[in-house]
């Protein structure tokens, strides 16, 4: 089939990297630079004029430029740079109780109102098929405002070759300090998006997002055995300011964490060294074990079993031919579902300083908030927007309406998701000190989920064994499956929120056609009991 | 307008490459047109038409490259395009892996366009939702499915002559069926070069089938067994391992192909004997364009020749570093196999258990292309050549390295393609002994 294009990028570890790559590509310069926001006023008021002259209730006019830069480098050369822009306008109009939608590139006037007309007769023509109008929870307009992520060093407008020598420097670091290769990239993301609605609401908005994954591969050419270590940054809704170089958290076992700003070579040098021990360390022994879990792997975990099956149009079946549906039904809800144990609560928040979810307004202008998924233990809500919060007996939109495109539909996605920190004082070190037979594990590896969100098996980058209280040596081949409920019931303790640290996802897919979406996931080092361990060791012979 | 005429698309890449100023200077336009329908809930949920057209410019300053794209096709949007591209030449470094363009090409043109693809309209969408959904609601179940079409073109030309122009169509059905309690869920796919052999009517029937029989599933203790899988079932761990076929990650010692104490294990006896697959841009089944996203002619070629490693993938700049001959890259793998359905594969199985599909597949370890996954809308027990009941779903860790050389028979290949896959496929229904379940799964 004729997809969206992708870009392949090799070497990235097998399996390459694909990346989704909208838009078109554009000159450097084209990067910094908006739409005159009167002029968005203007197109939006003739969308929202044409639909409702043309029978709709309801619309809401969503007027995007999105812009990338991706830089791809592998060892000492730059394999590619890439600027992308997509502009266009995507109108949803609701007739008859049924929505419409129309997106056009054609940003004159004439173009604008046609797409206006069109989407009005896409849900005219789909009414005649409806069987459930409509339900959407109200909104109050708020007239024209503005909102920007607050960045300190817009990342567009940093030269080309300065982001060159930083990778250079980081592939030469990690070269020196005995990595066989190591690819490295850095993407930026800057959505420029304009809300407009019957409601009364004129939301411009300007979306800043940055991720640096390197992956360093060591090779032990006799045994013909080689390693990979991932970078230990997180994709951050932040400026040029996070690869700032300083930071630097130390963490059990000698390992280096990051915050709100990440040293890139010093990850890369550690990255090598580490990658090398990998290629000596022995296998686990499968079996039962506490597991200790810093927060650079998990937000992964928290992604899967907590974020996805909470989608509410998961739960209620519309994703069910491909992404699935959900084990944490409405009856779970109604029943105090235990999630988890007592020392677990999980929030969404799109609010959170420095997230890739943080906006002000989500894309059907609703004003972001936070609100808990998990309450000490307890299923207390899901994620919902304006046409589902009814379903739950709520009133306001939760504000996680999202489109990856002017030209995609909105509709619901992933807040930023968290587990919040213990209140009581505890640091990694004192938590390690009270497991007997336990691992450590830093970074996320392969992750696999079953399609109602029960078996899961996570990997990582670093492990560590530890016993009677210390962390000792590093261990290989480690995998963990679980049953969702019975994984986070096993949670016994949450650090303290000096050890608060967030991960996330560039790319979370999700529809069809897919989209793609960027999320955080908060957490401190967190212990669970008696997780079932795997040796993923084989040998082709 | 989105899709050009073979005059058409050389007029527009022709004006390009004059326009160019550059060492060099290549260009490409892509147009389709894309419809869908998806339904959930047996209601229709979205639908909607996308028409687009593209060029993309290349140029080169020496090792310096520059690439713009646009979708606008006049005389002062050309000039713009190309310019652009210049301009980003200019402030790019060198790429040392740099290799110019192609000199002129032969290619021999596929069968990539059926007129009864490129004619599939809404209402034909429709039909497919309601003939999906009318039998499900008729049987108390819930259908939740999408319908893909394209009509595309691709055309490129380069300044140093070559040029290359070709329509292509496809269609893609999936639709999941389950139990009004979501105790049975069943799934049917068709990837289909031609639209008017798809019956939405008859293909439910399996996922409406399949979703009744699922119910009531037993579990059984995870560890190993013999498995019928369905071509769904393994074409993604294929798939997947076709990434270790990188010639370059091979030589550099990152790849389950490359060799103990240095080299690559091209020409070693890697699976089953019983395993060749194929790639052949003419197949009937499964044509594909007859270049690569670089130019490259396709060829047919063994890519695995009863069970040896018959074909590493070049880049055209590691084939130079190399001294390899460059092949163009395959867009289709075709298995080959035997004559017997995967109901014949059942009835001669004491004791196994048949596999619909594999899903959410990951790399657990390139080393050894181990892979994680779980079987989903139709796992079986089989008995004494007869599916007994339904089975709870597994988590499998499983290479398919492993899988294809466990092999106890194959049977007669399907016309498949995956979600995360980037290729046409005719894969069997295959027996595999001592496929590894690590543990089980309480989804439906």
């Amino acid at each position: 089939m004729h997809r969206r294009n992708f870009l392949t990028i090799a070497g990235y570890g097998m399996g390459s990297l694909l990346i989704p790559l909208p838009g078109r590509l554009i000159a450097a310069e084209s990067l910094v630079g908006m739409i005159d926001v009167a002029r968005k006023k203007v197109l939006a008021d003739l969308a929202l004029e044409a639909s409702t002259t043309a029978g709709a209730s309801y619309c809401d006019v969503r007027i995007g430029r999105y812009l990338q830069q991706i830089v791809i480098t592998r060892e000492d050369k730059v394999q590619n740079v890439v600027n992308t822009e997509s502009t266009g306008v995507g109108i949803r109009v609701i007739v008859n109780g049924t929505w419409g939608f129309a997106a056009t590139s054609d940003l004159t006037e004439a173009g604008v109102s046609k797409a206006a007309q069109q989407a009005v007769e896409i849900a005219k023509a789909n009414s005649k098929a409806q069987t459930e109008p409509v339900q959407l929870a109200p909104v109050k307009g708020v007239g024209e405002v503005s909102w920007k992520t607050p960045i300190q060093k817009n990342a567009m407008e940093v030269p080309i070759k300065d982001k060159v020598e930083l990778l250079m420097g980081v592939n030469s670091a990690a070269m020196k300090a005995g990595a066989n290769f190591i690819n490295s990239m850095m993407f930026l993301v800057n959505e420029q998006k304009y809300f407009a609605s019957t409601d009364g609401s004129y939301i411009d908005q300007n979306v800043h997002r940055l991720w640096a994954p390197f992956n360093v591969t060591a090779i032990d050419a006799k045994s013909g055995k080689f390693r990979t270590r991932a970078g230990l940054s997180s994709p951050v809704g932040m400026g040029y300011e996070y690869l700032d170089g300083k930071g630097g958290i130390a963490l059990p076992g000698g390992v280096t964490g990051y915050d709100k700003r990440y040293d890139m070579i010093g990850d890369a040098v550690a990255a090598a060294e580490q990658a090398k021990q990998k290629l000596k360390a022995p296998s686990v022994k499968p079996g039962k074990y506490d597991l200790v879990l810093d927060p650079t792997h998990m937000w992964l975990t928290i992604h899967e079993s907590v974020g996805h099956p909470l989608e509410l149009d998961r739960v209620l079946g519309y994703e069910a031919n491909f992404a699935g549906t959900s084990f944490a039904t409405l009856d779970k809800l109604k029943d105090k579902f235990k999630y988890g144990s007592d020392k677990v609560t999980l929030f969404a928040d799109k609010t959170q300083e420095g997230s890739l979810g943080a906006v002000g307004y989500d894309d059907e202008g609703v004003k972001a908030r936070r609100w808990d998924l998990v309450k000490d233990g307890t299923l207390v809500n899901y994620q919902a927007i304006r046409d589902q919060v009814h379903i739950i007996g709520e009133k306001e939109s939760h504000g996680c309406c999202f489109a990856d495109s002017w030209s995609s539909v909105q509709f619901q996605r992933m807040p930023n998701v968290s587990l919040a920190p213990s209140k009581d004082k505890l640091s990694p070190a004192e938590m390690i000190k009270d497991v007997e037979n336990g691992i450590y594990i830093v970074g996320a590896g392969s992750f696999s989920i079953d399609q109602q969100r029960y078996n899961a098996q996570f990997g990582g980058q670093l492990f560590y064994e530890i016993k009677d209280g210390k962390v000792g040596q590093m261990l290989e081949d480690v995998a963990y499956q679980m049953r969702t409920p019975e994984f986070w019931n096993a949670c016994v303790a949450t650090c303290d929120e000096n050890d608060y640290r967030s991960g996330g996802s560039f790319f979370d897919g999700k529809g069809q056609p897919s989209q793609a979406s960027a999320v955080s996931h908060g957490s401190s080092t967190t212990r669970f009991n008696g997780v079932n361990v795997i040796s993923t060791a084989r040998s082709l012979g | 307008m989105s899709i050009y005429s073979e005059a058409e698309a050389k007029a527009i890449l022709d004006k390009v490459i004059k326009l160019s100023k550059a060492d060099e200077c290549s260009a490409n336009l892509t147009g389709s047109i894309d419809g869908n329908v998806r339904f959930a809930l047996n209601n229709v949920s979205t639908s909607g038409t996308v028409s687009d057209c593209t060029l993309g410019v290349q140029v080169a300053f020496g090792k310096r490259v520059g690439i713009a794209t646009i979708n606008a096709f006049d005389d002062a949007a050309l000039a713009r395009v190309v310019q652009r591209a210049e301009e980003l030449a200019r402030l790019a470094p060198e790429n040392e892996e740099f290799m110019p363009t192609l000199e002129k090409q032969e290619y021999k043109a596929s069968d990539t366009f059926v007129q009864a693809t490129a004619d599939v309209s809404p209402e034909f969408r429709a039909k497919v939702a309601s003939d999906s959904i009318d039998p499900c609601k008729a049987d108390k179940l819930i259908a939740a499915g999408f319908l893909a079409n394209s009509e595309n073109f691709f055309a490129f030309a380069n300044s140093k002559g070559n040029f290359g122009y070709q329509k292509a169509t496809g269609l893609n059905y999936t639709c999941t069926v389950r139990t009004e309690d979501g105790r049975g869920s069943g799934w049917v796919a068709r990837n289909l070069a031609d639209a008017s052999k798809f019956d939405a009517g008859v293909d439910i029937r399996t996922a409406i089938r399949k979703a009744k029989d699922s119910a009531e599933a037993k579990a059984l203790e995870p560890g190993k067994y013999t498995v019928i899988l369905e071509p769904a079932a393994s074409a993604g761990l294929i798939s997947f391992m076709m990434f270790g076929f990188d010639a370059r990650q091979a030589d550099e010692g990152r790849s389950f192909l490359t060799k103990k104490g240095g080299g690559t294990k091209f020409g070693d006896q890697v699976f089953d004997q019983r395993v060749s697959i194929h790639s052949d841009p003419w197949d009937a089944d499964v044509p594909v364009m007859p270049w690569d996203q670089e130019g490259l002619p396709r060829e047919k070629m063994a890519i695995i020749d009863k069970g040896k490693v018959n074909y590493l993938q070049y880049s055209r700049y590691w084939a130079k570093k190399q001294k390899k001959q460059v092949k163009g890259q395959p867009g289709n793998l075709i298995m080959s196999g035997g004559d017997k359905s995967t109901a014949e594969l059942v009835k001669g199985t004491k004791k196994g258990i048949l596999v619909t599909r594999t899903w959410y597949i990951r790399m657990v370890d390139p080393q050894t292309v181990l892979l994680t996954g779980l079987t989903r809308d139709g796992t079986f027990y089989i008995e004494d050549g007869e599916i007994k009941y339904p089975i709870k779903n597994f988590r499998f860790n499983e290479s398919p390295v492993i899988m294809l050389n466990n092999v106890e028979e194959l049977g007669k290949p399907e016309r498949l393609s995956g979600d995360e896959s980037p290729f046409i496929m005719m894969i069997p229904p295959m027996k595999i002994r001592d496929f590894t379940f690590t543990s089980l799964s309480d989804a439906v």
